[in-house]
């Protein structure tokens, strides 16, 4: 099993907003930048690639249940969606990988 | 047990707001213990419902109704109304603005998304006059 906190590490990733999911098992990524695509098309779980990083995405991860978001290539996160994010306890980090990387990365990560 | 009932108001181009009804009707019945993959089709439903209320209408007003064994919600916006109902339910067809398509709206996925996730869906529609949508959720 792989926790946020694992992806995180392994990623070395930067972390924009502490949220209850830190711990949280992540079974799966998705990558999307589309809010209502991603919302119809993740899982519960998954780890979502994004780079819009903004207030609605929060509440998409929040509504679709991910396990956090990644926000790739250090996209912007800016402080409505960082306070949005701490009161829906999402976990939110930042990577200057592209998407494509850090999807690997993921993939490599839960499938050891 | 008596029906829970729950209103939010929705406002037009408010986007730092835009999901909150959705948030707590989810937190509503996430306390009240019912299944998790019901609750996130209620969820996505209904926040598909309350961005397109932000982004078209003129503002509006969400009310869910939480029986034994249905949940109902109503979406009533104050128009403008859609012109073709038909086009609208397609997959990827989208009238949104620019400058919400920054934002990552604008897929064209809000009607189709929110009949996929519901149970029932009907669509009273009236051009300058505004739209209802009810939705039911069997629980």
């Amino acid at each position: 099993m792989k926790t946020v906190k694992d992806i995180c590490l392994a990623g070395n990733m930067k972390i924009l907003c502490e949220g209850d999911s830190f711990e949280r098992e992540v079974t799966g990524c998705y990558c999307g930048d589309l809010l209502s695509w991603v919302m119809s098309r993740a899982q519960s779980g998954d780890a979502w690639l994004t780079v819009m990083g903004n207030v609605n995405a929060v509440g998409v991860a929040a509504l679709a249940d991910t396990a956090c978001i990644i926000l790739t290539e250090n996209a912007a996160f800016d402080d409505v969606a960082k306070m949005r994010a701490e009161q829906n306890g999402i976990t939110v980090l930042q990577t200057e990988k592209n998407t494509y990387e850090t999807a690997v990365l993921i993939n490599g990560e839960i499938n050891s | 047990m008596e029906n829970i009932k729950l209103h939010y108001d929705v406002i037009k181009d408010d986007f730092s707001c835009a999901g909150e009804a959705s948030g707590k009707i989810k937190k509503t019945l996430k306390g009240l213990g019912l299944d998790s993959a019901l609750v996130r089709n209620v969820a996505i439903a209904v926040y598909e419902g309350e961005i397109n209320m932000v982004i078209h209408a003129e503002g509006g007003c969400i009310d869910a109704e939480i029986s034994p064994d249905t949940i109902t919600v109503v979406l009533k916006d104050v128009g403008p109304g859609i012109k073709d109902v038909q086009l609208a339910m397609q997959e990827g067809y989208s009238t949104a603005p620019e400058n919400v398509r920054a934002l990552g709206f604008g897929a064209g996925m809000g009607l189709p998304n929110i009949k996929k996730y519901s149970d029932e869906m009907n669509i009273e529609t009236e051009v300058g006059v505004g739209t209802t949508i009810t939705l039911k959720f069997n629980i």
